[in-house]
């Protein structure tokens, strides 16, 4: 064991925990955060995304220690940014949802590409979430969440300036 | 449980490299822990993500290289204007990587370690002519990439042995560079066929430089330094093209398997080279 220190969601965190155990598995053994799923394992599926300084990562592919000093953001924390909240309101609107297995992914990677790229293109939008697998709802109505959630965000940006 | 060591310095990584001859190397983990879960979980891991001089994209001044640190995130290459002015085809393969969460965990360094015949990065920094720079307790050394990889899964590496930098002479005279990869789908994809190409034509339309590269295709990277010769000093017409396209699937020896079979690799490694002679040859 060794203390890996970080923030979470957050919050400050200190964590008693084995360095290489895997990151997934420390969200949602440990922690009891289930809202990151494990779908493969091994990077192709999405469904573990979470942002480490606002970046785009698996959960899968990272252990403990990489966290140690880093920001990370899952799921659970999203709604807490202006931005989280927009593109999950816009997820529950469009429909954009069926099991939801895959939501929490599509969400995070969604809210990584408008904080980079505040008005996407449609296939931008495609672009950024091409490493998350949906089985259930086509894809359609997650892509239409996501430019809904641009345009929210690009309606309120106005409405300030 | 395994022990974990996150060191700052090329010296400290080096350190724990001699006390714990066991230890694996990691970088970005997109190779390694894929199949750490089954193999090895009780390795102790040395990770060089924290290590600076192993990161970012610069120029080399008194040789005028640009050296991209060994633990550069693909993501990073793909957005480099030193790259975007010298080696865009190495940004093409950038793109080309994975899906983005990948691209932002994995490195150009375990791309060259891992040696699959299937690195994206591999063909572009073969036609580009780069070099592997290492270093060990012992010193430093620098070796050209095709003496680097010598099988598929399989380097010149040492044990104890750190790759430091990637190291490319200047390629900006080269008007014409692309990466093309043919894989099952457009994300997330091994690629089935890849195709590295750098070229230059003189004032009268001929080929003056070529440097050309295949991936999937052999046990390493294809480069067919015979057909680059061939072209040049010969006007880029459709003859040239069929004949150079031939010459191409002659080249390359292709494998049967999950992803395609041996034949259509072959011919879609001529058509490859076709596609991007055509579009040299329509300016
Ligand atoms: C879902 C998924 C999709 C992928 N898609 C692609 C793709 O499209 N194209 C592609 O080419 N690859 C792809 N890969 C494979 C992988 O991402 C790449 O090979 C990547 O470049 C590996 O880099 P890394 O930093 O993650 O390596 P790691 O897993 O950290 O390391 C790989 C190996 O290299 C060694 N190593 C790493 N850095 C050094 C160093 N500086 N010195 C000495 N040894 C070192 C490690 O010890 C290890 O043996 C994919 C992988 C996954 C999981
Ligand atoms: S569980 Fe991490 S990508 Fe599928
Ligand atoms: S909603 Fe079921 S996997 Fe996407």
């Amino acid at each position: 064991m060794s203390e890996i220190v970080f923030e979470l969601n957050g919050e400050q965190t200190k964590l008693a925990v084995s360095p290489t155990r895997r990151v997934i598995d420390v969200l949602r053994e440990d922690l009891k955060l289930t809202g990151s799923k494990e779908g493969c394992g091994t990077g192709e599926c999405g469904a573990c995304s979470v942002l480490v300084d606002g970046q785009l990562r698996l959960a899968c592919l990272m252990v403990a220690g990489q966290l140690d000093g880093h920001r990370l953001t899952t799921v659970e924390g999203l709604g807490e940014s202006p931005l989280g909240a927009k593109v999950q309101t816009a997820f529950a609107q469009a429909g954009a949802v069926q099991c939801g297995y895959c939501t929490p992914g599509m969400e995070i990677a969604a809210v990584d590409l408008l904080s980079r790229q505040p008005d996407p293109s449609r296939d931008e939008v495609r672009a950024a979430l091409s490493g998350n697998l949906c089985r259930c709802t086509g894809y359609v109505k997650i892509i239409d969440a996501v430019c809904q959630a641009a345009d929210v965000l690009n309606a309120s940006e106005d409405a300030q300036s | 449980m395994s022990a974990w060591f996150s060191p700052d310095s090329i010296d400290d990584a080096l350190a724990l490299i001699e006390r714990h001859p066991d230890a694996r190397l990691i970088a970005g983990g997109t190779d390694l822990l894929v199949r750490r879960r089954s193999e090895m979980s009780d390795i102790p891991l040395i990770s060089l993500e924290r290590v600076a001089a192993l990161q970012g994209i610069e120029e080399v001044r008194e040789d005028g290289m640009l050296a991209i640190g060994a633990a550069t995130r693909i993501a990073e290459l793909a957005v480099s204007p030193l790259l975007a002015a010298n080696a865009p085809l190495l940004q093409r393969a950038a793109l080309s990587f994975g899906a983005p969460a990948i691209r932002n965990m994995a490195s150009v360094g375990g791309n060259l370690c891992t040696a699959s015949p299937a690195g994206d990065c591999l063909p572009p920094l073969h036609a580009l002519g780069a070099q592997v720079e290492l270093i060990a307790r012992a010193g430093r050394r620098r070796l050209p990439i095709s003496d680097f990889i010598v099988g598929p899964g399989r380097t010149s590496l040492a044990p104890g042995e750190i790759v430091t930098r990637v190291l490319l002479p200047s390629r900006d005279r080269f008007a014409w560079q692309a990466y093309e990869k043919i894989g099952r789908r457009q994300s997330l994809a091994i690629s089935v066929v890849s195709f590295a190409a750098l070229l230059r034509l003189d004032d009268e339309q001929r080929i003056a430089e070529a440097h050309l590269a295949w991936g999937s295709v052999g046990p390493t990277v294809v480069t067919a330094p015979e057909l680059a010769n061939w072209l040049l000093g010969k006007p880029l017409d459709q003859s040239l093209i069929d004949v150079a396209a031939e010459r191409a699937r002659a080249a390359v020896c292709p494998i049967d398997d999950l992803r395609a079979g041996a034949d259509y690799r072959r011919a879609l490694a001529g058509n490859l080279l076709r596609r991007f002679l055509r579009r040299v040859q329509h300016g």
